[in-house]
């Protein structure tokens, strides 16, 4: 039964700004799985500021449009195919 | 160091637009955001986009949605910004402002993935309104009025999910049932489980409503479903009464119908037949026109194409979705269909266009897709084609001058005139230009027509007060009069009752219709009947300068004598009052009649003693002494202002204190006063001051805006006038003229007319509130860098587009490549088919294809006098100019560097080439001499003590001529990156990494090596560097940041000296940095991506200010302080308007200014110039504070920005 010092232990804190934030780390965060919250991030922060998508579009010649549509693309995947995972030893 | 941040002209470039009807029902306006500015534009009755109201935010603007209120009839505008809060605006007129109605906070600030603000949806009905982030978060907020019709907002309902990414949100019309809103989702939670990739092919989008319960106060996920794997848009359909509602899917190379319970209704987009197989057609703007009996959506395509939607339906079944190819226009971020028939166009890059519709494209043949003709083969859709043509469905009305983005700029003095030139590379691809920028206003000249002999001043006169145009013209000569009649022509007329034999000191059309002629001996009387009469000067005495408005006539006799004239009631010019001054009259002026008043009270006499004294014109304190104020040298000219704030003075909260009535003064030497005078005592204060030219200024009064104005004549023509409410006094970019005065007529409402060199001008200004005014000329592609030759001052442009045709291969070139074969090294493609590629856009070519030119251009004619098309995929990257110390006699040559093949994604190129040519005909030609292989992508290039330093990937190299190649003599390979940018001085390198900041270096002669002795801590994205001084750099990044970088003073010596013979060298730093590391001494957050920034003097007598030019296509300074007394007054100024005057956007300041940085030891000017729009009573407090007077604050406001320019 959760006592009221459980509502406040570190792991209990953890595990709420974890479901609140996504991208929150935790001990076994795996080197894939921070990359691809660095990177999510990095497309929506891109896609949110506008001179910087903007900049991206002169570089590759696309309308703006259609650099958003593919950044937000990315996002599915933007580090490739998870890696298989270990055996839990 | 301290800088003082001040914006000089406002970003160009749009982020999104939104049509409503802001300030009043029915007016047809748009409110745009041009990243962290809110303006409202509106079109006036000729079709000219006016900016009526422009605010920084400072805060990121990410989404904009204009709503109204059931029943109500005016709009209210919802902002999604960076500040984690929803901020609701209303636009009141009558003060001319946003005022913010609601701010809720629900999230953090900045722009994050899960905090909305990216997303804006709205319920058409005006009931709700849905904020949603990139992933997860949705917010719902209900909307409703109270008792009193005030606007009230709800505590948000959730509707997130998690793992869903959102590609948009919209608010379907589903009349008055419960307001649906309806998203593109794309669940990756499977995908990120999933090792074998399988589940990420399989990620499919959905579609999904949710449906906001207003009864139950609940937000539910209705229904979803399975869409196209392209989808990107959504466009709702007008459902309730006016259609079948549901959502139109835009989808790569599709738009599909969708609706709860009904199946898709699918078409193919039509397609450019010039179009490569293996692009897609996506839709990136769209626009509904609704009127009682039909809708149809107007949508663009990332190619510009626009395209008519219209669906066929019966009830709520649509049975057919058609597209019909419509008309091309450029790429847009956001169309508006205005209520008048016009278009507004806010391009992505470049001018912005208000279009006129001529027709909707209904009975022309041009080609259509329908659902009902979908043809599905083994590849897919049958896709239909079309060739774009020449405007038909549009006309274009207006153009909105954009500057966005700018690539690079300089500030130079190529053409010899008082002030430099500003020369900026701006837009992309074919509508890529060069613009020769002057701080000023630009005149047009509408007539110039030679004068006989030498006129000495002009005036207007109109037939009647009620008239709206001028009906004569009236030019003075040393000994005779001129009266010319405005008509179809202008012509001499002898029948006015002006007397032409005699010089003239004056004319002025009284309140009665009648006309004054003040001439040496008297005044001429001309009644409104054309009777006449006559007043003569006593004795010998002369008139020598003379005063009216349209009541009062004072003139000033030789001698020192003041005689006063009142227009009676009887429409008699009766002799009141006389007085005797001790000396002669330089100037003298009457304020102008206050509304509702018999008379002004004020008559300003300015003396040879360089006083300047008010007098009074009531008849209980005739001509009695009210105020003197002594200047610093014989006043020349006069005139009374009334200030712009004065009429919204006292109407509320955003009614400025600062309103009242100005003596303007201008002196001998060129130096222009402006005092405040107390409209009840007369007494003068707070005087400001600003030299204008090298000429003393002339004043005259115009109307701008139909309100008084001042036009002042120095050395160069100045205007006095309210922009948005706040006084400026701007230089207008036109030659000095001698004598002016207003002018209106059909053409020309609003003008001045002016007399210089023999000619009479007639003048009217288009672009009010603009900075600078522009010279424009075409460029081939994307301009990158740009050098100017010092010597024969040509500009010498690289320019380059990634996945374009070059010129030469292009299909509609090929014909004219026959005629003329010299056409590529040729002088520019025709100017037809240029301005057809730029309405067009230029034809599209696979990744990793490159077009790319080096174009020689002449600064004074903006002619290009030789082009150079670069062959085999090479495209022109970096270029620098300099000599070789072992090759004195090649003289000044050019370095390019190019990269062939460079693909993106990553960043590889297949070689890199630095190419050197030498000058012919006199700088106007080049000639290749050799061209060099590096291995690598040569980013950034500078002359380095007779050598060539180049910075090739992440390589740092020292080229040495060679006859037949470049020689390599030393590099450095260690660099994090890839090299950006490159600045030398002295021994010292700065090298401006992509990533990883500044890095330090020096050359050892003796040992011919290249050693690293200090970097930066923070990894910035660098991509402009601009040396300050030995040790400092001024530098710009990608995340909109301008910092200053410097070594500190001990590392400075210790480097420059360095006792142990080269022992610095060898220190290494820790984990690969270098031994030192550079501070930061300013930090700022621009808020926009700088890409170039200059030193430069922008005024005779000004102080050197570090410019800088952005993507959205802004030009901003930054002033360095000079006094420690400044820094602490305006960093009060600034805290304490961050308190009292939070940014509009919800943002905090100083949060926004430190988004990656805490800001350091910068001013944003910006805020502090917004003191001038607090209401009277905040600014009184904010003063206080600082032990000042709000005027003080002002005019100290005023003082630094004249600094500048």
């Amino acid at each position: 039964m959760a006592t009221l010092q459980d509502r406040f232990n570190i792991n209990s804190q953890l595990e709420h700004l974890q479901a609140k934030y996504v991208g929150t780390g935790h001990a076994d965060l795996s080197r894939f799985e921070w990359a691809v919250n660095i990177h999510r991030d990095s497309y929506a922060s891109y896609i949110g500021h506008h001179p910087i998508l903007s900049y991206f579009a002169i570089a590759e010649n696309e309308s703006i449009g259609r650099v958003k549509y593919n950044m937000t693309q990315k996002m599915l995947l933007p580090c490739g195919v998870p890696p298989e995972k270990e055996e839990e030893l | 160091m301290y800088l003082y941040n001040l914006t000089l002209s406002r970003a160009s470039g749009i982020q999104c637009a939104v049509y409503g009807n802001f300030s009043a029902p029915k007016a047809q306006e748009i409110v745009v955001s041009r990243g962290k500015t809110l303006e409202l534009l509106r079109p006036d009755d000729t079709g000219r986009v006016q900016t009526i109201f422009s605010t920084e935010v400072f805060g990121c603007i990410r989404s904009l949605a204009p709503f109204r209120l059931t029943g109500a009839s005016r709009d209210y505008i919802i902002v999604g910004s960076d500040s984690g809060r929803i901020v609701i605006l209303e636009y009141i007129k009558e003060q001319n402002y946003f005022k913010k109605i609601h701010q809720e906070t629900y999230g953090k600030s900045g722009c994050r993935r899960i905090v909305p603000g990216q997303y804006l949806a709205v319920d058409p009905k005006g009931r709700a309104c849905l904020i949603g982030a990139m992933e997860k978060q949705k917010l719902v907020y209900v909307l409703n009025r109270d008792q009193a019709a005030n606007l009230t907002i709800s505590s948000p309902l959730e509707a997130h999910k998690s793992h869903n990414i959102v590609f948009c949100i919209v608010g379907l019309d589903m009349g008055f049932d419960n307001p649906v809103f309806a998203a593109i989702e794309l669940d990756y939670a499977d995908a990120d489980q999933d090792p074998t990739g399988e589940a990420a092919g399989n990620a499919q989008k959905q579609l999904t409503l949710y449906e906001l319960d207003l009864g139950l106060n609940h937000v539910t996920r209705k229904w979803s479903q399975e869409v196209d794997n392209g989808a990107n848009l959504l466009v709702p359909v007008p459902g309730g009464a006016d259609g079948p509602g549901g959502v139109l899917v835009c989808a790569e190379n599709f738009i599909i119908y969708s609706n709860q319970d009904h199946a898709d209704v699918r078409a193919v987009i039509p397609r450019r037949t010039s179009l490569l197989t293996d692009r897609g057609v996506l839709i990136v703007s769209y626009a509904t026109h609704k009127q009682k009996s039909l809708f149809f959506f107007l949508v663009q395509s990332e190619y510009g194409d626009l395209y008519k939607v219209t669906l066929a339906y019966s009830g709520d079944t649509v049975t057919e979705l058609k597209i019909k190819y419509f008309d091309t226009i450029p790429t847009c971020t956001s169309i508006c269909v205005l209520k008048t028939g016009f278009l507004f166009a806010a391009s992505e890059f470049g001018n912005h266009a208000l279009y006129q519709f001529l027709s909707i494209g209904d009975d022309d043949d041009a080609v259509e897709a329908s659902s009902a003709e979908l043809m599905e083969t083994q590849e897919g859709f049958q896709p239909v084609f079309f060739d774009p043509r020449p405007l038909q469905n549009l006309r274009l009305v207006d153009e909105v001058e954009s500057m966005s983005p700018i690539m690079d700029f300089k500030v130079a003095n190529l053409l010899k005139e008082e002030i430099p030139q500003l020369y900026a590379m701006c837009g992309r691809g074919a509508r890529s230009t060069l613009r020769v920028l002057r701080p000023g206003l630009a005149a047009t000249e509408i007539a110039v027509s030679p004068l006989p002999g030498n006129p000495t001043a002009v005036w207007t006169l109109k037939r009647s007060v009620n008239d709206a145009f001028d009906a004569y013209i009236i030019v003075s000569f040393t000994n005779a009069t001129l009266v010319l009649s405005i008509g179809e022509t202008v012509v001499e007329v002898n029948d006015s009752g002006f007397l032409g034999t005699v010089p003239t000191l004056r004319t002025q059309l009284l309140s009665d219709d009648s006309m004054l002629q003040i001439h040496p001996s008297g005044l001429r009387h001309i009644r409104a009947d054309r009777r006449v009469n006559e007043w003569r000067a006593p004795g010998r005495r002369t008139i020598v300068k003379a005063a009216t408005n349209e009541q009062q006539v004072v003139i000033a006799l030789s001698g020192g004598e003041l005689i006063y004239f009142e227009l009676s009631l009887t429409g008699q010019l009766m002799e009141v009052e006389k007085k005797e001054l001790s000396g002669d009259v330089v100037c003298l002026d009457i304020a102008p009649v206050p509304e509702g008043r018999q008379r002004s009270r004020f008559l300003a006499v300015a003396s040879y003693d360089s006083s300047v004294r008010i007098l009074s014109l009531d008849p209980e304190d005739m001509m009695s002494a009210l105020a003197v104020q002594m200047v610093n040298a014989v006043p020349e000219s006069l005139l009374f202002i009334d200030s712009p704030a004065a009429d919204i003075a006292g109407k509320g909260e955003d009614a400025t204190g600062a309103g009242g009535l100005f003596l303007n003064i201008g002196l001998l030497n060129g130096v222009l006063l402006r005092t405040e005078v107390d409209k009840v005592t007369g007494q003068l204060s707070d005087t400001r001051t600003r030299f204008l030219g090298t000429r003393p200024p002339k004043l005259f009064a115009v109307f701008v805006r139909g309100k008084r104005s001042m036009l002042a004549l120095s050395s160069r023509p100045w205007l006095g006038y309210s922009d948005m409410g706040r006084y400026t006094l701007a230089p207008l970019s036109y030659e000095a003229l001698d004598y002016a005065s207003g002018f209106a007529s059909d053409q020309c409402p609003e003008g001045f007319c002016a007399v210089s060199k023999g000619m009479l001008r007639i003048l009217t200004l288009e672009r009010l509130g603009e900075a600078f005014n522009q010279q424009v000329t075409r460029l081939r592609y994307t301009p990158r860098k740009f050098v100017v030759h010092p010597e024969s001052n040509m500009l010498i442009v690289a320019e380059a587009d990634h996945a374009a045709v070059p010129l030469a291969e292009r299909a509609a070139m090929e014909d004219a490549m026959e005629a003329d074969t010299a056409f590529t090294d040729g002088i520019e493609f025709d100017e037809d088919r240029a301005a057809v590629e730029e309405q067009h856009g230029a034809p599209k070519n696979s990744a990793g294809r490159w077009a790319s030119c080096v174009r020689v251009l002449d600064p004074t004619s903006l002619q290009t006098s030789s082009v150079l098309e670069l062959d085999g995929n090479e495209a022109a990257v970096s270029l620098c100019l300099l000599r070789f110390s072992n090759w004195p006699e090649e003289g000044m040559v050019l370095a390019v560097g190019t990269v062939q093949g460079l693909a993106f994604y990553p960043r590889t190129a297949d070689e890199g080439f630095i190419r050197l040519y030498r000058f012919k005909d006199a700088g106007r030609r080049l000639e290749l001499i050799h061209k060099t292989a590096t291995g690598g992508i040569p980013g950034a290039l500078a002359p380095f003590k007779g050598r060539l330093l180049a910075g090739v990937g992440s390589t740092l190299r020292i080229y040495d001529a060679g006859k037949k190649k470049l020689l390599r003599k030393c590099e450095h390979r260690k660099l994090p990156t890839h090299i950006a940018t490159l600045a030398t001085s002295g021994d010292r390198i700065y090298v401006g990494d992509l990533q990883e900041s500044m890095h330090y270096f020096r050359y050892k002669a003796n040992e011919n090596a290249l050693y690293e002795y200090a970097d930066d801590i923070a990894p910035r994205h660098m991509t402009a560097a601009l040396p300050l001084d030995y040790d400092t750099v001024a530098c710009a990044d990608k995340f909109c940041n301008i910092f200053v970088t410097r070594l500190p003073r001990d590392v400075s010596s210790q480097v420059e000296e360095d006792p142990t013979g080269g022992k610095f060298a060898g220190v290494a730093g820790l984990l690969n940095g270098a031994a030192h590391k550079l501070e930061d001494v300013v930090n700022f957050h621009v808020g926009d991506l700088v890409t170039s920034l200059q030193r430069a003097v922008l005024q005779p007598g000004g102080r050197e200010v570090l410019l800088y030019a952005t993507v959205m296509g802004a030009i901003g300074a930054m002033l360095p302080f000079t006094s420690r007394e400044d820094v602490d007054f305006f960093s009060h100024l600034e805290m304490h308007l961050r308190q009292e005057h939070p940014p509009l956007g919800g943002r905090d300041h100083m949060s926004y200014r430190g988004s990656y940085f805490p800001v350091k030891d910068a001013i944003d000017g910006d805020l502090c110039e917004q003191f001038s729009q607090l209401p009277a009573a905040k600014q009184k407090s904010i003063a206080e504070e600082l032990e000042r007077t709000p005027g003080e604050i002002l005019k100290k406001l005023e003082d630094i920005r004249n600094q500048v320019y």
